[in-house]
């Protein structure tokens, strides 16, 4: 007989591979993906593609540099090209999102081991930086329907929102500005980033990571809950902040990149509210109006530390404390 | 406490949805002849190590003892066959460790010595726990501790919970399911026995609903008005998940009962016993004979005709390949147990001994796991774990040696039942970390 193979026990894997999770994150994309194309025009489809092969092909290189095992079919680099893509204004430059990939890959991902070692969102992280190195071209946002060169300007419902309280507290008193409605919202016609305007689409992406559990739903739905709570609270229009400012992108593929969240439970829920009080409080006191990547990358860092505080309670654990007790009691006895 | 039965099995975390591949569960388990050549090791069972009570060249009888042992933990071990003893060797059990063992060459009639006789009428838990002892009975589900150490409980006015496991959750393995209908009638006596001595009041008979048929028999066994006026022994239907059947979890979902960490089921008033040992428990009643058989569960892509099959215990598995029509393919993998929890051997040179309950032969697809990749914080692993511990930590201590941090992580309360590993994505060597990490632990860390 030939050697036999030795292996410690299980001696079977479940069906889920790396590779198929990131298939369903990109799946789960695709409504949003599509929802961009048709409100932004093809400039659209040529940002996902220019990210998403930048990406890849960064991954590919760096792993090569680094002579480490090629992992570009793992599918993760291209999640992080797709999130990159729908997270960026429509009418940037190609090569600032090739530059936005690079350094999503090379610096954010791969210089700290490669994936799962990360500690903060590729994406996002990529999406500062291009917000901090081209402030103009980050923040001009085109009006949905408007392709090509009759392209027009607008302003997030978000920016509209702001212009607005400027507008009433200042005491000469500013043009007040008509803000879209719920529907426009939930449909996503509006300026934004290419992604991040649809509710719907993000919405059925959102239901398709459940139905495949790909995601544990506790990180969006505290995260949202959180923005709602403390947007109430703050006089705010709740339903409004929840719709607008990528919060939904934000909170349901953001957010809950592995990687980059606590793994437990009750980690996870410290993790979204405080992604959603950061959000809310970057909303109503700072000067920026989308919270939403600044709060992750913030909690990002703080993983670690909400990891070595909030630990699962293990089977039977509880009980043999009170046991030790109650021996001890015996013994004093 | 609390002594009703539950509607439905209460809530358990984690497992696995494990394929369940019962190819042999509609088969009739066939008898083996006695082979040529039988191995028995000196320890098959938790506890002491027997020394052999005989010599090579000795005529055996089967169902004499060949091994004892004086410590209290330990079981005795008879021979099955009966024969010349041929030579006392040593054989590399698969933990590692070399221990010694009695070849017994056959004389091919199985006859047992003529002053066996049944035991005296058993009424009390000290009459039982000696007549277990005599029988060499040991768990036969696969965890092997011996039956008269497990039914001697602390404090007997405790216990007031039977639990017959039936589960049997490991994919493939269906000898516990076989055993239910084929032994039927022993199985009830079995049961009623032990429950009248352990003078219970509440008796589960726990299996899990992908076996309807044993399902319905068990339930006529549960519903004998004569020996159950009034109905304190009732099945309970388990969801076929992996690890239904692993005794922490039983316990849990019979009686929503937790044991405590590093403690017994009689913690918990809980006594879990497999089907087959109680079974075995009324056949040895009846005739006095000592435990020489064993039904295995053979399966796995690799062998020809998959059955149950009762030996002789010493089997070598060879042997059992051959009566089983050889292998179809060259197998790549032979795993004695069940895929989640088994153990893979180096050769089908080894015996089955007592608390074996299946042989598996991966041919070469089935037998490579997937390869290993990056972990990417998913945590299915933690998903996964049914005593909410957390894998890829116990992992990362492991590698990095960081005793402090097993401990904290309690590593010793894993049961190593695999379903981390096999939700990985990444198809990490989780359980093989823990097990590195726990003998970090065992040996303070040194190498
Ligand atoms: S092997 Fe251990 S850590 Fe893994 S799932 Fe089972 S009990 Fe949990
Ligand atoms: S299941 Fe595997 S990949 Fe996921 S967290 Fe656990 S070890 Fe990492």
């Amino acid at each position: 007989m030939e050697k036999l193979i030795m292996s410690s026990s299980p001696h079977l894997n479940g069906k889920k591979r790396t590779q198929n999770i990131m298939l369903d994150v990109i799946i789960a994309l695709a409504p949003a993906m599509i929802a961009g194309v048709i409100f932004f025009g093809i400039r659209a489809a040529v940002l996902i593609v220019t990210c998403v092969t930048a990406c890849v092909l960064s991954e590919f290189l760096s792993r090569k540099i680094m002579k480490r095992d090629n992992t570009a079919w793992d599918l993760s680099a291209v999640v992080t090209g797709v999130l990159l893509a729908l997270n960026l204004p429509v009418s940037l430059n190609p090569l600032m999102a090739a530059f936005g990939s690079v350094i999503a890959i090379v610096v954010v991902k791969q210089m700290f081991g490669g994936i799962g070692m990360n500690f903060v969102n590729p994406a996002l992280t990529a999406r500062i930086v291009l917000v901090n190195s081209f402030p103009a071209d980050m923040t001009k946002w085109t009006q949905p329907f408007s392709y090509g060169a009759d392209m027009v300007t607008t302003a997030t419902p978000l920016q509209m929102l702001s212009s607005n309280v400027d507008a009433l507290s200042s005491a000469s008193g500013g043009e007040l500005v008509e803000l879209p409605s719920y529907l426009t919202l939930f449909l996503g016609n509006i300026g934004g980033c290419i992604g991040e305007t649809s509710a719907l689409a993000l919405l059925l992406g959102f239901v398709y990571l459940l139905a495949r559990q790909i995601i544990h739903p506790v990180i969006p739905v505290v995260y949202i809950s959180t923005v709602a709570g403390l947007s109430f609270l703050f006089g705010r229009d709740p339903l409004f902040d929840i719709l607008t400012g990528g919060l939904l992108i934000g909170a349901i593929f953001m957010a809950t990149d592995y990687t980059t969240c606590p793994m437990f439970i009750g980690g996870k829920v410290i993790f979204a509210f405080g992604c959603g009080a950061l959000t809310m409080l970057i909303r109503q006191f700072g000067s920026m109006n989308e919270g939403v990547s600044y709060a992750i990358v913030i909690m990002n860092i703080l993983v670690p530390l909400i990891e070595r505080y909030v630990k699962p309670k293990t089977f039977g654990q509880k009980k043999i404390v009170k046991r030790k007790q109650n021996k001890a009691k015996e013994g004093v006895k | 406490m609390d002594l009703s039965f539950p509607r439905r099995p209460f809530h358990s975390k984690g497992g696995a949805n494990v394929p369940h591949r019962k190819n042999t569960a509609h088969m009739e388990s066939v008898f083996m002849p006695p082979p040529d050549k039988i191995i028995l090791p000196m320890q098959q069972h938790i506890g002491a190590i027997c020394t052999p009570t005989v010599k090579k060249g000795d005529y055996v009888y089967a169902g004499q003892v060949i091994g004892n042992s004086e410590a209290y933990v330990s079981a005795p071990i008879h021979a099955s066959v009966s024969g010349t003893v041929a030579d006392i060797t040593q054989i590399t059990m698969t933990g590692g460790q070399k221990i010694d063992a009695v070849v017994i060459e056959s004389d091919g009639k199985m006859e047992f010595e003529p002053s066996i006789q049944p035991p005296a009428e058993i009424k009390t838990k000290k009459e039982l726990d000696e007549a277990t002892w005599n029988a060499g009975l040991v768990g036969l589900g696969g965890a092997g501790f011996p039956s008269h150490v497990k039914l001697n409980v602390k404090d007997e006015s405790k216990i007031d919970t039977l639990i017959i496991n039936v589960a049997e959750c490991e994919p493939y393995v269906t000898a516990d399911h076989r055993e239910a209908l084929e032994n039927g009638e022993n199985v009830l006596l079995g049961i009623y026995k032990v429950k009248e001595i352990l003078g219970v009041k509440r008796v589960f008979i726990a299996v899990e609903e992908n076996k309807p048929d044993a399902i319905v028999k068990l339930t006529e066994i549960a519903d004998n008005p004569e020996l159950d006026p009034n109905d304190e022994v009732r099945v309970i239907k388990l969801k076929s998940r992996y690890p239904q059947g692993a005794e922490k979890i039983l316990i849990k979902v019979c009686t929503n009962r937790v044991v405590p960490e590093g403690g017994l089921p009689s913690d918990v008033g809980c006594i879990v016993m497999n089907i087959a040992s109680v079974a075995f428990i009324s056949t040895f009643i009846k005739n006095g004979k000592p435990l020489t058989l064993k039904r295995v569960s053979i399966d796995g892509s690799a062998i020809k005709n998959p059955q149950n099959v009762i030996v002789p215990i010493g089997t070598k598995i060879s042997d059992i390949v051959e009566f089983c029509g050889g292998y179809k393919t060259e197998p790549k993998k032979i795993m004695l147990g069940g895929p989640m929890m088994g153990t893979a051997l180096t050769t089908d040179d080894f015996p089955i001994i007592k608390q074996n309950n299946a042989v598996l032969f991966f041919d070469e697809k089935d037998a490579n796991l997937m390869k290993t990749t990056a972990c990417i914080r998913c945590a299915r692993c933690y998903m996964a774990c049914p005593l909410s511990l957390r894998p890829r930590d116990f992992e990362m201590a492991s590698d990095s040696k960081d005793l402090e941090k097993l401990k904290d992580l309690h590593i010793m309360n894993c049961m190593e039942c695999g379903c981390c590993s096999y939700a990985c994505p990444a198809g990490r060597k989780l359980v093989h970390a823990i097990r590195v990490g726990k003998n970090h632990l065992r040996t303070g860390g040194a190498k």
